[in-house]
C-alpha cells in the first residue's frame, strides 16, 4: 500500500461520530454490573475478562461463597461468588450470569481471581467529585468493601474497593469441624 | 573508543564469583609444591583484579592486588605455604566475595572486615619484605628502592597498530599505572599518516611515561602491560631519584634512624594512608558506580541465570526439528483426511506423543544443575567447624555429577547444611574419645548423591558416635511428647529428634543426638515433597538419607474418581491399591475404622467426608470399596475413593498463586479436558483427618448430632 493512502486513512478528528464508543472521555472509568437488582462497579482497569459461567473444580472445605478454581489458560483462577459473599440475591445461575476475572495489584504481589455476578451492565464514567460516600446504614455488604457511591440518573451504583476484595477469608478449622459433623 | 561497559557487568560478576569458589576449594586442597593448584588461584585472583580493573571497581581492584602479591609470593616460591597464609587468604577471599556481592546488590558492605583483612595482608606481605624482591632482581634496582624514597620509571610504550583491535585500551593501562603513583604522559604523534590515508581502527601513536612512585617496582609496572605484551614494544628504566625526592628519603631515613626500635609505627602510618586512599577511592567509586547500574536496574529484577552446556541445547533444536517434521505430516493429513489415512494418523499421533515427551524431558534437563552447585560449600564449611570445635575430619564427596532441578538445589542447600553442621557438631566424637574407642582419630563424614527411581538421594553419613537412643527416648518422655513405658522401634525413637520440643541447645550436649532445628530441616524437606530417614548405629555412626523429587515442576500422579472430583494421589506415596474385603474391616476403640492389610492395620480415611463431596459410592457400606494405601512419614492411611482413573505425569500449578494454601492440597494441575484436578498433600492430608477426628471426639460430648459411626 502506498504510503499516501496510508496517510488519507487515518480519519480527521471529527469526522466519524464513533458510535458506542463515546464513554471514552477523560475520568475514571467503572465496570458496572447487577448483584440481585443492585448496581454495583468495579475499576474497569482491573478487569482482565469477563467469563461465561462454568462449574469449577471444587475447593475442598472452602467457605460457601468460594465456588472453586478455573483454568483460565494455564492459571489456577479461585472462583467468588460476589452475591453469597455479601449475601444478597441467590446463587442461581442464568443465561446472563458471568464472571469478571479481575487482575489486582497489591503491595505484595498481584492476584487474579474471577467474580460470579447476575450480569454486567455498562461502563460508567464517573470523576472523583462524583464519588460520595456510602453512609454507615446497615446493609448486607460489609463498609470495607465499599469505596463510593455514585448516582447515575435514578440509579445509585455501589462502587467497590477492589484491593478489599482481594482478601480471602483464610479457611477457618470451625467451619470444617463443622462441615465434618454434618457429613458424618 | 567508548563502549558502554555496563552490559558486560552481569559476566564479570558471575566470572567473578566462579573464581572465588575455585579459589576457595583450591586454597583448601592446597598442598606445599602444588604447582597447578597454586597458579589456578593465582589466575583467578588475578582475572578478578583484571575485571574489576576494566570496570573501575577500584576497591576491589586494591584489595585482590595485596591478595595477588601474596600469591605470586608462593608461587614463586619466596614464601612457603603456611596454614596461617592459607587461612588469611580464604579470609580474603570470603573479603573479595563481599566486595563483589555489594556491587551485585549495589549495597554496602563490612568495611571494618575489609581494612582489618586490608591491614593483616599488609603485615603479612611486610613481613616479608627482605624477601620481597626476588634476588633475580638487579643490584642497583634493589640499592634505589632500600632508600624507599620515589624512584622515577622512564616507560617507553609502543603498540603495535593494531593494538586496539583486540579489545586494548592504553587509556585504561595508563589508569592502573598511574594508581601506582604519579604519572606523565607524553604522546608522540611523529607516526600519525596524513588523515586520507589513517585507518581509523589503527593505533598510530606511541607513548613516553614518567611515573613517579614510592612503591612501583619494574615487576609491577610490567604487570600493567601483561596483557599488551604481545603487542607492543615496551622498555623500562628507572631514573636516579629527583632531587626532591632524595630531601624526603633523606628526611624519613632520619626519621627512621632517630627512632630504629619503633619501625613498626611507620610501618602502620604507612599503611594507614593507604587504607584511607582505599576509602577515598570507595568513596569516589560508589558515585561513579550508581550512574551506569541504575539504568539496568529494571531488567536485575533478580531473573536468575542458568548456564546451560551447549550440547543440551542442541539436543533440545534437534527435537524440535523432529516436531516441526510431525506437525507438517500431521497437518498434511489433516487437509485431506479419509478414513483409509487413519492408520498414518495414529502411527503420527504416536510420533507426536514421543516427541512431547522427548522435548519435555530436554526442557527438564535444561534446568537440571549439578550437585556439586550444593557441595562446594562443604569442604569450607567443615574446614571452620573442624577448626571451631577442634575435630580433624576428612570429608568425601561422591556423586557430585549427579543432576538436580535449580530451584530444588536452592531450597535444600540450608537443609543440607544444618545436618552437615549437626554431623561435625554432634555426630563426630572429640579425637580422644574415637582414640579410646579404637577408632582412627581422624573423623569421617561422606555427603553422596545418586537417583533411585524418579527421586535423588542425598546421603549424609558420618562415622561418629551414633544417636543415643536411650538419651533421646528418655528426653522424650521428660518432654511429655511420649509417655513412659510406650514401646518404640528404634525408627520411631530417631524420628523423635524431628520433633520441635527437641531443637534447644542444651539438650544437645546433654544427649548425644542431634536437634538443633531439625523440626525446621524436616519441613523444609517436606515442603519440597521429599522425606528424610535415619539409620543410626551406636558407636559406628549415623546417616541421614533425604530423598527428593528431582523436579518440583512435574509429579507422576493416579488420577483418582471421588464423587464427580478428579484428585491426583502423588505415585510415589503410593503403597498399593485394592479392593476391600468385608472381613478385613475392623471397628476398634470405639468405632475407629481399620484396615488389615497383612500384618499392619491401616486406618482408612473417607475423602468424600474430609473433604465435603457428595459420594456416589454407598457411604455405609465398604465392602467390595476401592482403597489407595499411601504412606507418609511412616504412616500408612487407606483412602477411600470411587475409582481409579489413568496414571500420568501432571504439571503443578500453584494454589496459593491467586488463593492461598488448602489443608490436604499440595496444588493443582490442568487435565487433558482443561478442567482443573487438585494435587493431594498426603502428609497433609493425614493431619487434617487427625484433626476431625479430634474435633469430633470433643464435640461429640456437647452435640448428640453428632452421635454416630464415622463411616
Amino acid at each position: 500500500m502506498d504510503i499516501q493512502e496510508l496517510v488519507s486513512d487515518i480519519p480527521v478528528e471529527g469526522e466519524y461520530s464513533l458510535e458506542g464508543i463515546d464513554f471514552i472521555t477523560s475520568g475514571e472509568q467503572y465496570l458496572t454490573f447487577t448483584l440481585a437488582k443492585e448496581q454495583y462497579a468495579v475499576d474497569i482497569l482491573c478487569v482482565e475478562e469477563i467469563r461465561s459461567w462454568e462449574k469449577p473444580t471444587i475447593i475442598p472445605n472452602s467457605p460457601s461463597h468460594v465456588c472453586g478454581v478455573i483454568n483460565m489458560r494455564g492459571v489456577i483462577v479461585p472462583i467468588i461468588d460476589l452475591r453469597l459473599k455479601f449475601t444478597i440475591g441467590e446463587a442461581v445461575y442464568t443465561e446472563t450470569t458471568v464472571v469478571i476475572v479481575l487482575s489486582i495489584e497489591g503491595n505484595e504481589r498481584s492476584k487474579t481471581i474471577g467474580f460470579v455476578v447476575d450480569a454486567v451492565s455498562d461502563v460508567l464514567n464517573a470523576e472523583d467529585t462524583d464519588i460520595k460516600n456510602a453512609p454507615a446504614f446497615g446493609g448486607c455488604v460489609p463498609q470495607h468493601f465499599i469505596a463510593g457511591l455514585v448516582n447515575v440518573g435514578d440509579n445509585v451504583v455501589t462502587l467497590l474497593n477492589v484491593e478489599a476484595l482481594k482478601q480471602l477469608e483464610p479457611h477457618s478449622s470451625k467451619v470444617r469441624g463443622e462441615q465434618w459433623i454434618k457429613n458424618t | 573508543m567508548s563502549v558502554d561497559l555496563s552490559q558486560f557487568i552481569p559476566n564479570f560478576l558471575a566470572e567473578s564469583f566462579e573464581g572465588l569458589e575455585l579459589m576457595e576449594s583450591s586454597l583448601l586442597n592446597l598442598e606445599q609444591g602444588d604447582d597447578e593448584t597454586m597458579n589456578a588461584i593465582f589466575r583467578a585472583a588475578h582475572s578478578i583484579k583484571g575485571g574489576a580493573g576494566t570496570f573501575g571497581f577500584d576497591h576491589v581492584t586494591e584489595f585482590t592486588h595485596l591478595v595477588e602479591t601474596l600469591l605470586d609470593e608462593m608461587r614463586n616460591g619466596q614464601r612457603a605455604i603456611k596454614q596461617d597464609d592459607v587461612e588469611l587468604l580464604l579470609v580474603s577471599v570470603d573479603c573479595m566475595r563481599m566486595l563483589i556481592e555489594a556491587i551485585r546488590d549495589e549495597g554496602d558492605y563490612d568495611k571494618d572486615k575489609i581494612d582489618e583483612t586490608y591491614q593483616l595482608l599488609l603485615v603479612a606481605l611486610k613481613g616479608k619484605e627482605p624477601d620481597l624482591l626476588p634476588t633475580t632482581n638487579n643490584s642497583t634496582d634493589k640499592s634505589v628502592t632500600s632508600t624507599d624514597g620515589m624512584t622515577e620509571w622512564n616507560i617507553s610504550f609502543i603498540p603495535e597498530h593494531h593494538l586496539v583491535q583486540t579489545g586494548n585500551d592504553p587509556l585504561l593501562l595508563f589508569n592502573a599505572l598511574a594508581e601506582l603513583g604519579e604519572l606523565k604522559v607524553e604522546a608522540n604523534c611523529n607516526n600519525l599518516p596524513s588523515i586520507l590515508d589513517a585507518d581509523p581502527q589503527e593505533l598510530y601513536l606511541s607513548w613516553n611515561l614518567t611515573l613517579h612512585s614510592k612503591n612501583a617496582s619494574e615487576a609491577l609496572i610490567r604487570e600493567v602491560f601483561e596483557w599488551v605484551e604481545d603487542e607492543c614494544e615496551l622498555t623500562i628504566t628507572q631514573n636516579k631519584p629527583a632531587e626532591c625526592d632524595v630531601e624526603s628519603a633523606n628526611l624519613e631515613e632520619k626519621l627512621t634512624a632517630s627512632q630504629p626500635a619503633d619501625s613498626n609505627d611507620t610501618a602502620n602510618l604507612d599503611e594507614s594512608l593507604t587504607v584511607e586512599k582505599v576509602a577515598e577511592n570507595t568513596q569516589q567509586e560508589k558515585q561513579v558506580i550508581k550512574a551506569p547500574t541504575k539504568s539496568t536496574s529494571k531488567t536485575k529484577v533478580d531473573a536468575g541465570s542458568i548456564r546451560v552446556g551447549v550440547d543440551k541445547v542442541d539436543s533440545l533444536i534437534n527435537l524440535v526439528g523432529e516436531l516441526v517434521i510431525t506437525q507438517s505430516m500431521l497437518s498434511e493429513l489433516g487437509s485431506d483426511f479419509d478414513l483409509s489415512k487413519v492408520e498414518r494418523l495414529t502411527s503420527g499421533l504416536e510420533q507426536l506423543l514421543q516427541n512431547t515427551k522427548e522435548l519435555q524431558e530436554s526442557v527438564m534437563r535444561i534446568r537440571m544443575l549439578p550437585i556439586s552447585f550444593a557441595f562446594n560449600r562443604f569442604p569450607r564449611l567443615i574446614h571452620d567447624l573442624g577448626k571451631k570445635t577442634g575435630k580433624d575430619i576428612e570429608l568425601v564427596l561422591k556423586g557430585e555429577q549427579t543432576e538436580l532441578d535449580k530451584t530444588v538445589m536452592e531450597q535444600i542447600s540450608d537443609p543440607l547444611v544444618h545436618l552437615v553442621r549437626n554431623a561435625v557438631d554432634h555426630g563426630i566424637e572429640t579425637a580422644e574419645v574415637r582414640a579410646a574407642n579404637g577408632k582412627a582419630t581422624k573423623g569421617k563424614i561422606v555427603l553422596d548423591a545418586y537417583h533411585q527411581g524418579g527421586n535423588i538421594v542425598i546421603e549424609i553419613k558420618d562415622d561418629g558416635g551414633g544417636i543415643n537412643r536411650d538419651a533421646v527416648y528418655n528426653k522424650a518422655v521428660e518432654k511429655g511428647i511420649v509417655d513412659a513405658g510406650t514401646s518404640l522401634t528404634d525408627n520411631q525413637v530417631f524420628e523423635l529428634i524431628f520433633e520441635p520440643g527437641f531443637s534447644t541447645a542444651q539438650e544437645i550436649s546433654d544427649i548425644s543426638g542431634r536437634g538443633v532445628g531439625m523440626d525446621v530441616v524436616k519441613k523444609n524437606i517436606q515442603a519440597l515433597g521429599g522425606r528424610i530417614q535415619i539409620d543410626s548405629t551406636p558407636g559406628e555412626g549415623s546417616t541421614f538419607k533425604v530423598n527428593l523429587p528431582l523436579t518440583l515442576a512435574i509429579l507422576d500422579g493416579q488420577l483418582v474418581k471421588v464423587g464427580s472430583e478428579t484428585y491426583i494421589v502423588p505415585l510415589i506415596t503410593i503403597v498399593e491399591s485394592l479392593q476391600t474385603k468385608a472381613e478385613l474391616i475392623n471397628r476398634v476403640s470405639g468405632d475407629m475404622v481399620l484396615y488389615r492389610l497383612r500384618e499392619d492395620n491401616v486406618p482408612i480415611i473417607p475423602i468424600y467426608k474430609l473433604f465435603g463431596i457428595a459420594s456416589d459410592a454407598d457411604a455405609d457400606s465398604l465392602e467390595e470399596a476401592l482403597l489407595v494405601v499411601v504412606e507418609a512419614d511412616g504412616q500408612k492411611v487407606g483412602l477411600l475413593v470411587d475409582d481409579l482413573l489413568a496414571q500420568q505425569q501432571v504439571v503443578i500449578k500453584s494454589l496459593d498463586e491467586n488463593y492461598q494454601q488448602v489443608e490436604g492440597i499440595s496444588g493443582a494441575t490442568i487435565l487433558g479436558d482443561g478442567s482443573v484436578a487438585m494435587i493431594l498433600d498426603i502428609p497433609g492430608l493425614i493431619e487434617l483427618a487427625m484433626q476431625n477426628a479430634n474435633h469430633r471426639l470433643s464435640s461429640k460430648t456437647h452435640s448428640p448430632s453428632a452421635e454416630g459411626a464415622m463411616i
